[in-house]
């Protein structure tokens, strides 16, 4: 028999039974679509994150206190506080003889406390930094001015707030020259960041900068930092930079008691945890292909004793069981490979929908449409077909063409 | 004038065998069948007519016996062979039509084409429609037929692949007298033509339109001749 004919038998006998044939289609849609619309949303989500972190730049380098694995959450997350790591070896850092590409160098260290102003209370993550913060962070001030490098070195009880914290406290008055108390004691608002929206994992619109000894003396009684970060002149000496700097806190500390880090680095992490969590998810969603898969077996298995007597005519006038098997496998692969073409285009609608969606909310979100997830969608769905049309085409091919014709 | 001979059977016996019930169904069957014969089986239920009909029909195959087609043994073909042995040399007409429902009269009568090496052979399929005179209804669904008019659907669709052979199983069983006739007459035709038909039948009437009548009883060849020798079932007498 001329596969032109197998998939003429299959299409009519699809199109006959209209609504048996959406209804069967109905579970494998579902399943391919939320297979389809899991890899794009987990993969706009994921750029939500990447697109953040890759415009802090990549020529950015970050130390963090307490050793690491490569790719491994610091030791910071897991509570431990490692108190090795000082501004000095920051300073250490800008000098020529130990690295020939460091720019700029920042280190930062915070706490959680009240801010007060009047009757304004917020519960704040203050954070003591270097004059150099702007710079580094590639911030902007809205109103005021940063504190220097003096007022850094002479632990000026002056603050810097971002544009959240800022309206929280003082709604439409400007706060700079307000006075304002953290943790008990008098801080001289003198600035505000200009809006700029969360990025990764922090949001510096609910920034509250203060001078790094200041911080480190007055409120906290400790001389160490959390981490530093590190420009380098271009991104090309990264490498070599990163090993300098490996190289130099090693010989300041004889302990790799550090990890240094770079958003290179950062992306990896975040990526191998955000794709484990997507494949969690796409893996949940196969289970509904498996459901439609077995719908359609039984779909089928219905079809071929409805049809027991047209099998047995046409075994009479000359099928082999062969060109039967054919017959009903192809009827489910058409079933299935519709259903997963009609899985995959409403999972990319919506995928589409959301992203314009969480784009109007002005989040920095990607369209993504991984073509490798099309074509495992559409091959999945089209195996599914094959294997569950097995057990019901065999069982149609088997029947006795005499039995079959007196079946009634 | 010198026939050839078309079928040869030689003492086939059938044994049907379930779970460790063995049931023998045809005993020593020799038969000779000419080209272009009219033959009619007839017998009461479960004297093996249909089984003999499946086995020279290449459905079935017998347990013991050789078949002889056009001096071919074809009692040890494998279910492709035969598949191919009826798609060539055979049409069939049933009893209960066994048209493709939905499906237009071109395309029920195209069917055995499908499965054969010319599945295009439009020509074909039109002419065995007009040979039962149904061209007037080609396009229409077989639900939309009467049964006379779906009985000759299956006669153009077993004759549409030229075969040597038409075997009518009760032809006109689901048929009033009339209608049942017509069919009769047609398969007369096609027989007059040069075609064997082979026809199993329990009604007397309908046998009587074949120039040949094999009885059969318990499995074996009561008589077989140009006359209804036939006894009937219930009465155990002969019904002339």
């Amino acid at each position: 028999m001329e596969n032109k004919e197998v998939a003429k038998i299959a299409w009519n006998n699809l199109h006959v039974n209209r609504r048996r044939t959406i209804l069967t289609m109905l579970g494998l849609i579902i399943g391919i679509m939320s297979v389809v619309l899991v890899m794009s949303v987990g993969a706009g989500a994921q750029s939500l994150i990447t697109n953040q972190i890759q415009r802090r730049g990549t020529d950015q380098i970050a130390v963090l206190a307490g050793a690491s694995e490569e790719t491994g959450p610091p030791a910071q997350a897991m509570g431990i506080i490692i108190t090795t790591l000082t501004d000095e070896d920051g300073k250490a850092l800008l000098d020529r003889h130990n690295t020939s590409h460091v720019r700029l160098v920042t280190s930062y260290i915070s706490g959680n406390d009240i801010l007060r102003y009047q009757n304004v209370e917020r519960s704040v993550t203050y954070t003591g930094t270097n004059a150099s913060y702007l710079e580094q962070e590639k911030g902007e001030m809205d109103l005021g001015r940063f504190f220097d490098e003096g007022e850094e070195a002479g632990h000026s009880r002056v603050m810097i707030l971002g544009s959240e914290i800022a309206k929280e406290l003082f709604s439409n008055q400007s706060p700079i020259g307000e006075n304002v108390k953290l943790k008990r004691k008098q801080f001289k608002v003198i600035g505000v960041l200009k809006e700029k929206g969360s990025s990764g994992f922090e949001n510096l619109d609910n920034a509250v900068l203060i001078p790094l000894p200041t911080a480190q003396r007055d409120l906290m009684g400790v001389r160490h930092v959390s981490f530093l970060r590190i420009r380098i002149d271009d991104e090309k000496y990264l490498r070599q930079s990163v090993e300098e700097i490996k190289q130099t806190l090693f010989e300041r500390h004889n302990d790799t008691d550090f990890s240094v880090r770079t958003l290179e680095d950062m992306l990896t992490m975040l990526t191998t945890i955000t794709n484990s969590l997507k494949f969690f998810l796409v893996a949940i969603a196969a289970i509904s292909l498996f459901v439609g898969g077995v719908g359609i077996m039984n779909i089928m298995l219905i079809a071929v004793r409805e049809k027991t007597k047209e099998i047995g005519l046409r075994k009479s006038v000359g099928a082999k069981s062969r060109d039967i098997m054919l017959q009903f496998l192809s009827e489910t692969v058409v079933i299935s490979a519709v259903a997963g073409a009609i899985g995959v285009i409403l999972g990319l609608l919506i995928s589409f929908v959301i992203a314009k969606i969480v784009q109007s909310l002005g989040y920095d979100y990607s369209f993504i449409i991984s073509p490798t997830s099309i074509v495992v969608a559409f091959g999945v769905s089209s195996i599914i077909g094959l294997v569950f049309g097995i057990v019901p085409a065999k069982k149609a091919a088997e029947l006795n063409p005499i039995d079959a014709l007196r079946y009634e | 004038m010198s026939k050839k001979t078309l079928i040869e059977t030689k003492d086939i016996y059938k044994e049907y065998v379930t779970g460790e019930i063995v049931t023998p169904v045809l005993h020593n069957i020799n038969l000779k069948i000419e080209e272009g014969e009219f033959i009619a089986i007839m017998g009461p239920s479960g004297s093996g007519k249909s089984t003999l009909m499946h086995i020279l029909s290449f459905l079935d195959t017998s347990t013991k016996g050789k078949y002889l087609f056009q001096g071919k043994d074809v009692s040890k073909f494998d279910d492709e062979a035969l598949a191919k042995m009826r798609n060539k040399n055979i049409g069939f007409v049933f009893q209960a039509f066994n048209l493709l429902p939905r499906t237009s009269v071109f395309d029920n009568v195209r069917l055995p084409l499908v499965y054969s090496d010319r599945p295009n052979d439009k020509k074909a399929v039109e002419d065995a429609i007009e040979a039962v005179g149904l061209t007037n209804r080609i396009n229409n669904h077989s639900n939309q037929l009467s049964g006379g008019e779906k009985q000759r659907v299956a006669i153009a669709r077993a004759i549409v692949n030229d075969p040597y052979i038409l075997f009518a199983d009760e032809p006109t069983g689901n048929l009033d007298s009339t209608t049942g006739n017509q069919i009769l007459q047609i398969l007369q035709d096609i027989s007059e033509k040069g075609r064997t038909v082979i026809m199993v039948t329990h009604e007397k009437e309908t046998a009587e339109h074949a120039k040949r009548i094999i009885c059969l009883r318990d499995g074996k060849v009561e008589s077989d001749g140009k006359n209804h020798n036939c006894r009937t079932a219930r009465k155990g007498k002969l019904n002339k």
